[in-house]
């Protein structure tokens, strides 16, 4: 699988032995299972000291798993091997471990406490320590100060995270790990995992220069992205991981953008197996679909589209490209968004409404059913059951004159868990009890029944076995056929390409690419997804 | 609930020869908090005196405790609706206070309840408003609350106890009997009856158990989510206010420091309650066996000789093993009361 135009970091590792440079990191035949499913396989992976390294790859294809491997959170498999600066360490790494070991992560999420200052939070690590009873304030905030200043930094160690800039909040987190790394005496690895989609272009430059300048004091720095540009921008080499393979390694500077490109989607040409009925678009139900113009705020810029009645049209893009929250600006827009939906035809009963005066009862009301992506948080109650979570949304039908009947709500629930091949379909059982798939069946099924006009879905199927998968494709399918207008946010490329008529691609909050028909594929939206910008970058 | 621990992902027709043993399992836990009153009953009537196990003992129990019972349901409604509301035993105060005093003044018993359920309505809004346009949590409001009401109780009723309640409250409440019970009893019942009924075949009663479990689900399910804990925040205080009045009954006046001992022993009764009848949720009649359960282990207590501080260290132990009790129902997953 791992045909690549460049050798293997593992070729790359022995050619930097034989000139006596020890690597930062050296990891050697790594796998993780899930299950049955190989998340990693066979991975090796170097980082030269003082390298800025790209880890590049699509939604799935390692890199997380990989990172979740160094940090400690996940156990490989048998077999594989890590070595950090020539000395071999034992997997699985213990949780802390690594940091002990000199290895520094950054999520995404940053790991800041907003509500606290930044000096506190810089120091919340040393804390955690416990090493002596007492803090000298006045000495914390100098060596703050003397940090911040060595990377021309203008934190002020009293402000309140909240009221940081994004920007500013990357930077501390950086600085943080890198302080973290300073008692490690061989400089240490520094792993940034997607610091930069919520962050404008300028402050991405600003990022860069602190890695460069915390590479500068001795670091080695991996850099996870999806974003082939940046990659290209700021790294020495890059490894792509596709499918849990190393795709291959190449050095970034002397590597095409297109090539990098080709690594990451792969040739692999794939078969037309559109779900039955999604192919054709239907023109009969033209007057129930949706119109939307002038969409702007929360994260997208005048946003037009429309989706018609029976139509599945799929949202996609780089994580931050605002295609993520456009399901939820239709059914619960936060203040300041603006523009104009257009519901079935004004003619024949439709209605056209401004986004702003949309909420989750009026949007329920005109018949639009948002699946939010998280599960247990915002979709059901897991510690309710399926009877209860089901029949939510349609408790009315239930009602007789002398209260709700009881039974015939479990029954209704056995009935559409039976449609959906629900697994146990025991309607008592707590929602939480069931698996992912189980889970979104229940939860799909209960907007379903209400027969809704228009569908937002956002990941409707992450973390959901293949079998569940594909029946909620059919249920997915069913209700187009039924009239319904469904839009579909998610990063699973293969996902879209097998039940989307259309696959909208997002860009910096725009619509970059609309993919239809023979155009529409997984690595079709893959290229359209990681596409150079086709505006100019603002120096 | 009742069925968190049964086997997942077995085929159903394993399922269904498994579901007699799981069927033991969890009707004991339903009816354990039942079986440990009666158990405790049992004991106490071999061990006590031989008037414990006198039907006028039981009587004259189920009468007097009737106030808690309601108190105890009126706290059930925020509960479930994740709010708690630490004034209600101070409204139930306020509303036995104006009984006695309106009493006083000669008013009629037609025209006392309404002005005393209205002043809970009013103690209720007031903690509503609080909670939800200023978004403070419910535990500070209520418990400020609660304390600014005391204050104007001591400065009402001069730090007295009013008497002065009309007649025909208490012939209604504690002098007529059915089998020997004070009608207060089934007064208390008739609420738990209404208040299952609410919880469990209205809407709006599915709705405030959703609000309860996940805000953020009801929200994004199109329910008003504000609005039903406002709701839950009055009628609560309502149905606390209908304690006040049936406190007054019983006891003929109205005293400003009643509802402080009240309040804790309401809260232990909720929470055990929860253990019980329907595992795992704020449930009316499981609040009834627990006020009884809790309200027969003082009084055997005390007829045994223990002193008065037992009171508090039976209240206060059961309110602290009940939730303890209640995580273990939950599989110790963390609270989240917001």
């Amino acid at each position: 699988m791992a045909t690549a135009i460049s050798p293997g970091s593992a070729n790359s590792g022995n050619s930097n032995n034989r000139t006596r440079v020890i690597n930062a990191l050296e990891i050697a035949g790594l796998s993780k299972s899930f299950g049955g499913a190989r998340a990693l396989d066979g991975v090796s992976f170097s980082l030269r000291p003082g390298e800025v390294h790209g880890l590049l790859g699509q939604n799935g294809s390692g890199k997380s798993t990989l990172i979740k491997v160094l940090s400690g959170y996940h156990a490989p498999d048998p077999g594989g091997s890590l070595s950090l600066f020539g000395q071999p360490v034992p997997l699985p790494l213990l949780p802390g471990q690594s940091k002990q070991l000199g290895i520094a992560f950054v999520h995404q999420n940053l790991g800041l406490v907003p509500s606290l200052s930044v000096l506190e939070n810089l120091r919340v690590g040393a804390f955690a320590e416990g090493r002596g009873l007492l803090i000298n304030w006045r000495a914390e905030r100098r060596t703050a100060r003397e940090l911040f200043a060595r990377f021309g930094l203008a934190l002020d160690p009293d402000a309140t995270v909240a009221n940081l800039p994004p920007l500013e909040r990357a930077l501390l987190a950086i600085v943080r790990a890198f302080a973290d790394l300073r008692h490690a005496d061989s400089g240490g690895i520094l792993v940034l995992d997607e610091p930069t989609p919520f962050l404008p272009r300028r402050d991405v430059e600003r990022l860069f220069a602190l890695v460069r300048g915390v590479v500068r004091e001795g670091a080695s720095v991996i850099l996870v992205s999806h974003d082939i540009d940046e990659v290209m921008e700021i790294t020495n080499r890059a490894t792509v991981l596709r499918d849990g393979h190393v795709a291959g390694t190449v050095e970034t500077a002397r590597t095409a953008r297109e090539d990098l490109l080709e690594l990451i989607v792969g040739r692999r040409i794939e078969a037309h197996r559109r779900a039955a009925g999604g192919g054709v678009p239907t023109h009969r139900g033209e007057a129930g679909g949706i119109r939307l113009s002038g969409l702007t705020g929360g994260g997208v810029t005048g946003i037009d589209l429309a989706c018609r009645a029976g139509e599945i049209v799929g949202l996609t893009g780089l994580i931050g490209s605002g295609y993520a929250a456009l399901p939820y600006l239709l059914y619960d827009p936060p203040r300041g968004v603006a523009g104009e939906l257009l519901i079935g035809d004004p003619a024949a009963g439709g209605h056209r409404v401004a986004i702003s005066r949309l909420g989750p009862g009026a949007a329920q009301a005109l018949g639009i059913a948002l699946l939010p992506g998280d599960r247990l948080g915002a979709a059901g109650v897991g510690d309710l059951s399926i009877t209860d979570n089901i029949t939510l949304p349609m408790l009315h039908e239930f009602l007789a004159p002398y209260g709700l009947r009881r039974r015939q709500m479990a029954q209704t629930a056995g009935r559409l868990g039976a449609a959906l091949e629900l697994r146990p379909n025991r309607p008592a059982l707590p929602l939480e009890a069931l698996s992912g798939g189980n889970q979104q069946k229940v939860l799909l099924a209960k907007w379903l029944h209400t027969k809704p006009r228009l569908l937002l879905l956002d990941e409707p199927t992450q973390g959901v076995d293949f079998g569940a998968r594909q029946q909620i494709f059919a249920a997915l399918d069913a209700a187009a056929r039924a009239g319904t207008a469904i839009l579909c946010a998610s990063t699973d490329y293969e996902q879209l390409a097998q039940i989307c008529d259309r696959v909208l691609v997002f860009r910096g909050g725009r619509i970059a690419a609309e993919l239809a028909g023979d155009a529409l594929s997984k690595t079709a939206i893959a290229h359209a997804c990681m596409a150079a910008p086709d505006e100019p970058l603002a120096a | 609930m009742a069925t968190i621990d049964s086997a997942v992902g077995t085929t159903p027709a394993a399922g269904a020869a498994r579901s007699r043993k799981i069927a033991w399992k969890t009707e004991l836990e339903r009816f354990g908090l039942p079986l440990a009153w009666l158990l405790q009953i049992a004991a106490f009537g071999l061990a006590g005196p031989p008037e414990f196990m006198s039907w006028p003992n039981f009587a004259s129990m189920f009468g007097s405790q009737a106030v808690l019972v309601v108190l105890t349901l009126a706290m059930l409604i925020p509960l479930t609706a994740g709010d708690f509301d630490l004034s209600l035993a101070s409204t139930m105060t306020m509303a036995s206070m104006s009984t006695a005093m309106l009493g006083q003044h000669g008013a009629p018993v037609s025209a006392i309840i309404p002005i005393a359920l209205l002043l809970g309505a009013v103690i209720g809004g007031v903690n509503a408003a609080f909670i939800l346009y200023f978004r403070i949590h419910s535990l500070i409001v209520t418990i400020g609350v609660s304390t600014a009401v005391n204050g104007i109780l001591l400065w009402m009723s001069d730090s007295q106890t009013i008497s002065g309640v009309p007649d025909d409250l208490v012939n209604w409440v504690v002098v007529e009997r059915l089998f020997g019970i004070p009608l207060s009893f089934y007064y208390a019942l008739l609420v738990a009856l209404a208040m299952w009924y609410f919880l469990e075949f209205t809407t709006i009663g599915r709705r405030l158990l959703f609000v309860g479990r996940g805000r953020e689900v009801a929200r994004l399910n199109g329910i008003r989510v504000e609005r039903m804990r406002g709701g839950g925040l009055i009628a609560a205080g309502m149905i606390a206010a209908f304690a006040g009045v049936l406190y007054s009954g019983t006891t003929g006046s109205a005293d400003p420091q009643s509802g402080l001992q009240l309040m804790l022993p309401a809260f232990a009764a909720a929470f055990l309650g929860a253990t019980s009848i329907v595992p795992g949720r704020f449930n009316p009649f499981g609040a009834v066996v627990a006020v009884y359960f809790l309200v027969t282990g003082i009084s055997g207590l005390t007829m045994l000789g223990a002193q008065s501080y037992v009171q508090n260290l039976f209240y206060g132990g059961a309110l602290v093993i009940a939730v303890a009790l209640s995580q273990l129902v939950r599989n110790r997953r963390p609270q989240n009361f917001s």
